[in-house]
């Protein structure tokens, strides 16, 4: 095989991977847009192993160690990620992407120290480092360190989202005096120690500097996360997607391999769009989420703003009999939903509320559930057909109309203190203005404030009741309630 | 504790004290129901219903002699003899209508809560029966008006002619008056208002009713939400406005109360015989002497071809609903005393003090009143934001700084690329446009990512930077060398990422189905 056919290979393969990611722009063209993933990883990597064995150019011929190690690393990582795949739950789908983000951090680490070692990659023949220009080797000694470090600030960091999003680890931020001073001394020392590592030639003995950064960069990963509050993990993980996707590329930029390159840099500019989207959703800068511990002030920020007036509380059967005679309702679902695995019986109630001829629709928040676009997922799931799941843009303006909303499980998403109050630590963040309609029954687990510690004045409001109890357990009752008469 | 709830003894009063759903919410409490037999008759609730809830139907006598009673009006001084020594009552009590109830009260030593005397205060308005019962007595004030009045309220236009909406005039809009507007509304009517309060102004014009005003400036902000009284000039002003209106409407529904005075009369004789013969006028305060020169309480009259109707029980003229909310009502009063063996009369308590008349066999006077800041007096202090709030974006930066940013960035960034330019191989800078143009790339294509999809989206692009395993593959050599065994371990994991990725989204988007009517239950019967 020539050089030319595997050049074609990875340019058909690059633009599958591109075909892939458009066809996630409808809900229609989404299968498709997967199968022309699965079909462009399968080429790459065939022709990749047939360029490796020895089939194409390559110097070297393979051995039947080499090639057991190959197939047994594939076998056993497809077997473990099948596993996974079919296992998760779709509440537990946030876990799971995180812990696929430090995969690729693992990797992008793996192959970067081990380029460095025995630079056998192609189109990196081992002429280079000692005989072409001072330049070229620097450039590529750069390149593995910008891998490594992406790599494991990737690894490091997802694991630690990871632990948070299970509950392992407590979802308050751990903020460090003086943080940011470390941070930035270990981004320095990062990048300090790049220069015994260039003026080292061999490269067993440049070996502990590598280790040594890719220790500190790990550092650097676990405090970054450490740092950032429960409810911003869906930025986070949209962060580390983004940095997975560098990472990628920079090991693209190792080997000096296209595709690598290419798709590195469209899941970069995937993480990168979506935590955009995050941040906008909540009214922040990028740099606030990063850096600034949000929620740690939550103590005093829920004094200081004293609601006056009384929450009023409501039984389902009130609530049944509000829901029998309503035309439209809305349904806001937010993490407390997925927390109390109530989908199922949200989906039923909307089925019965359908059957009954009401209009049933969902209202989502940009950042409900701990993943961009979890909410739709877990509905998905549950069975909730996708043309009645609306983005708030799409629905904000038709809360006048309707009857009654259903809050289950969601906070701060629906504050109005975050339009009117400017002393609200979430002012400024776009909302789901429920408060229009005429009834709001919020379903909560008990009194307290949501997962940013604010406390919400919609509870107060005229037109809102509160319905205490898990969630699981009180759409079952509403159900029964409403399919009784 | 013991709760027995009466019939209603007054024959014009068909509301009851309980109902199905108090009964459970009292027997919650910790408490025992006992009904006298056929109490909510005519309400529409029988015995069998109560019995369901967990009430048990008893005589006459033992529903007055339970540890505490519940009633709508107040017991009459035969009544009394009934009630077992200390009993709590709690009811519409009305002391000074009826004096000698008191004594009466007290001869029992009687702990007697007068529902009317419920503070307004936020936290007891789910307790406040003037308020749910005026919204009753205002519906129905106006189906009283459509009776008489024997005419369309909404606009007509049929082949046999055409008819505009009938005019209503509500005056005061307070709780029973805004009732009466948006009931009035409902039916068709063109519907003005007139509050001496300039707060109920809004109220009314967000029930789609036009507010009146007289040429008089004067704020008849009182206490509790009521009006009070105006001064001389302000009520020429005032009859002025209404001998106008009197040409125009044809149905007028009054609500003035003055608390614990004799209603302020807004329509003297003079005034009132203005109306056009036909007119309805609806006396909602005939039992306080009336709005009403004309008014007689408790019937209806024509004088001069004008009607007037003067009900002093509207709200039990629509029992089957007022009965729910006025129980709803009395059973969170009591639940507001306490559950189970907490269950006491609490002296302190800035909810049931006021309202306790008798107890102990002594009349309790009325508390020093802590009457909240005048016009918004029952009324909370939450408010919605306005509905044209925006979200204000909050200023990361200036505009201006933000535009020198950009420049100054773009600037630094293009300098860089030149120097990379000037003094990278080649190989590289081949590579690198690769990668800036596939950024630009993915950024165009991820843009259009519907936001439904961003979870596959995320799965999806976890299973292609999986490709990372071409890379580790690469890196596999001949030897068990070190650079191998890290190659295939970098293989391994980016295997999982492929297959873990690739499948979890496969199985995410087969879960997205579209609303087929089909398969989904009749969903378009």
């Amino acid at each position: 095989m020539t050089a030319g056919v595997v050049t074609i290979a990875y340019l058909v393969a690059g633009v599958l991977f591109i075909r892939s990611l458009g066809g996630l722009s409808k809900q229609e063209t989404a299968g498709t847009g997967n199968l022309f993933g699965m079909i462009g990883m399968a080429i790459a990597v065939v022709v990749t192993a047939v360029v490796w064995s020895g089939g194409g150019t390559s110097t070297f011929t393979v051995g039947p160690m080499a090639l057991g190690l190959l197939a047994g690393a594939v076998a056993l990582g497809a077997v473990i990620g099948a596993y996974l795949a079919q296992r998760v739950e779709m509440t537990g789908m946030p876990e799971l992407v995180a812990v696929l983000h430090s995969f690729v951090g693992l990797a992008a680490v793996l192959v970067g120290i081990s380029s460095y070692l025995s630079p056998h990659g192609e189109g990196t023949p081992e002429a280079l480092l000692v005989d072409t220009g001072a330049a070229a080797r620097v450039v590529h000694l750069v390149e593995i360190g910008i891998g490594v470090a992406v790599g494991a600030v990737t690894f490091t960091g997802s694991i630690v989202a990871w632990a948070k999003l299970r509950g392992s680890l407590s979802g308050k931020p751990l903020l460090l005096p003086g943080r940011h001073l470390l941070n930035l001394v270990m981004a320095v020392a990062i990048v300090l120690s790049l220069i015994p590592l260039i003026q080292e030639t061999d490269p067993y003995a440049g070996l502990p500097w590598l280790l040594g950064m890719t220790a500190l960069a790990s550092l650097l990963g676990v405090h970054l996360v450490m740092a950032i509050g429960g409810a911003d993990m869906p930025v986070v993980v949209s962060l580390l997607n983004s940095y997975s996707g560098w990472a990628a590329a920079a090991a693209g930029f190792v080997l000096s391999n296209d595709l690598l390159i290419v798709t590195g840099a469209l899941v970069g500019a995937s993480g990168t769009i979506l935590s955009i989207i995050m941040c906008r959703a909540m009214n922040r800068s990028i740099l606030n989420v990063v850096f600034g511990g949000f929620g740690t002030e939550s103590g005093a920020v829920a004094t200081s703003g004293a609601q006056t007036g009384e929450m009023r509380e409501i039984i389902s059967d009130e609530v049944a009999e509000r829901l029998r005679t309503a035309r439209e309702v809305v349904i806001v679902p937010g993490y407390g939903m997925a927390v109390a695995r109530a989908q199922g019986a949200v989906n039923q109630l909307c089925r019965a509320l359908r059957e009954r001829g009401a209009r049933v629709r969902f209202a989502i928040h940009p950042v409900a559930g701990r993943l961009p676009g979890h909410m739709n997922v877990l509905l998905a799931e549950a069975g909730v057909p996708y043309d009645l799941v609306l983005e708030m843009e799409h629905i904000n303006q038709d809360f006048e109309k309707t009857d009654v909303v259903l809050v289950i499980g969601a906070n701060d998403i629906v504050n109005p203190g975050a339009l009117d109050d400017p002393s609200s630590p979430i002012y400024g963040m776009p909302v789901l203005e429920v408060w229009k309609s005429k009834l709001v029954v919020v379903s909560k687990r008990g009194k307290g404030a949501g997962y940013a510690g604010v406390e919400n004045p919609l509870f107060f409001l005229d037109c809102t009741r509160m319905l205490y109890g898990d969630a699981g357990k009180s759409m079952d009752a509403l159900v029964s309630a409403v399919r009784k008469s | 504790m013991r709760i027995g709830v009466p019939e209603e003894s007054l024959p014009s009063e068909r509301r009851v004290a309980v109902t199905p759903a108090s009964v459970k919410k009292l027997r919650e409490l910790g408490h025992e129901v006992v009904i006298e037999h056929g109490a909510g008759h005519h309400s529409g609730i029988e015995d069998e219903d109560y019995a369901a809830a967990g009430a048990s139907i008893v005589s006459r006598a033992e529903a007055f002699g339970a540890e505490m009673v519940l009633k709508v009006r107040p017991p009459t001084i035969e009544e009394t003899k009934r009630f077992r020594e200390g009993a709590i009552l709690v009811a519409l009590i009305q002391l000074e209508r009826m004096p000698e109830l008191g004594d009466a009260l007290n001869e029992k030593k009687v702990s007697a809560i007068a529902l009317e005397r419920v503070p307004r205060i936020s936290r007891a308005q789910k307790m406040d029966v003037l308020s749910s019962m005026a919204n009753a007595a205002g519906y129905r004030a106006v189906i009283a008006a459509a009776e008489h009045y024997q005419g369309f309220f909404g606009p007509q236009v049929t082949a046999a002619g055409s008819m505009p909406p009938v005019k209503v005039l509500v005056i005061g809009a307070g709780v029973a008056g805004l009732a009466a507007i948006a009931a009035a509304k409902a039916l068709g009517g063109e519907v003005r208002a007139f509050d001496t309060r300039a707060a109920a102004r809004e109220q009314v014009e967000s029930l789609g009713a036009s507010f009146l005003e007289v040429d008089f400036q004067e704020s008849g902000e009182g206490g509790g939400g009521y009006a009070k009284e105006m001064s001389k000039e302000f009520i020429e002003a005032e009859m002025r406005l209404f001998k106008k209106q009197a040409d125009d409407v044809s149905i007028v529904i009054t609500t003035a109360l003055v608390p614990g005075k004799k209603a302020p009369t807004l329509l003297p004789r003079d005034v009132a015989e203005c109306f056009k013969p036909g007119s309805v006028i609806v006396d909602m305060a005939a039992e306080q002497g009336g709005n009403c020169a004309l008014t007689l309480p408790g019937e209806v009259i024509t004088h001069q071809g004008i009607t007037v109707v003067g009900y002093t029980d509207l709200a039990s003229r629509m029992a089957r609903s007022s009965s729910r909310f006025f129980a709803a009502n009395v059973a969170a009063l009591v639940g507001e005393m306490g559950a189970g063996e907490a269950f006491k009369i609490d002296l302190e308590s800035d909810v049931i003090r006021p309202a306790l008349v008798t107890h102990g066999g002594e009349l309790l006077p009325p508390p020093p009143r802590k009457e909240p800041s005048p016009g918004e007096g029952a009324k909370r202090t939450t408010k919605p934001p306005p509905a044209h709030a925006k979200p204000k974006q909050a200023q990361i930066t200036s505009p201006t700084r933000r535009a020198w940013g950009t420049t100054l960035a773009g600037t630094l960034l293009i300098s860089v690329l030149f120097v990379l330019g000037r003094f990278a191989p080649g190989d590289f800078l081949q590579h690198f446009t690769v990668f800036i143009l596939a950024c630009f790339v993915g950024w165009q294509v991820i843009w259009s990512v519907s936001p439904a999809l961003h979870t596959p989206l995320m799965s999806v692009t976890n299973a292609i930077s999986g490709i990372i395993v071409v890379g580790g593959m690469l890196q596999i050599g001949s030897d068990l060398d070190l650079p191998s065994i890290l190659g295939a371990l970098a293989v391994l994991f980016a295997a999982i990422n492929v297959a873990g990725g690739f499948l979890v989204t496969q199985r995410m988007l087969r879960m997205f189905r579209r609303d087929t009517s089909s398969s989904d239950t009749g969903g378009h019967r």
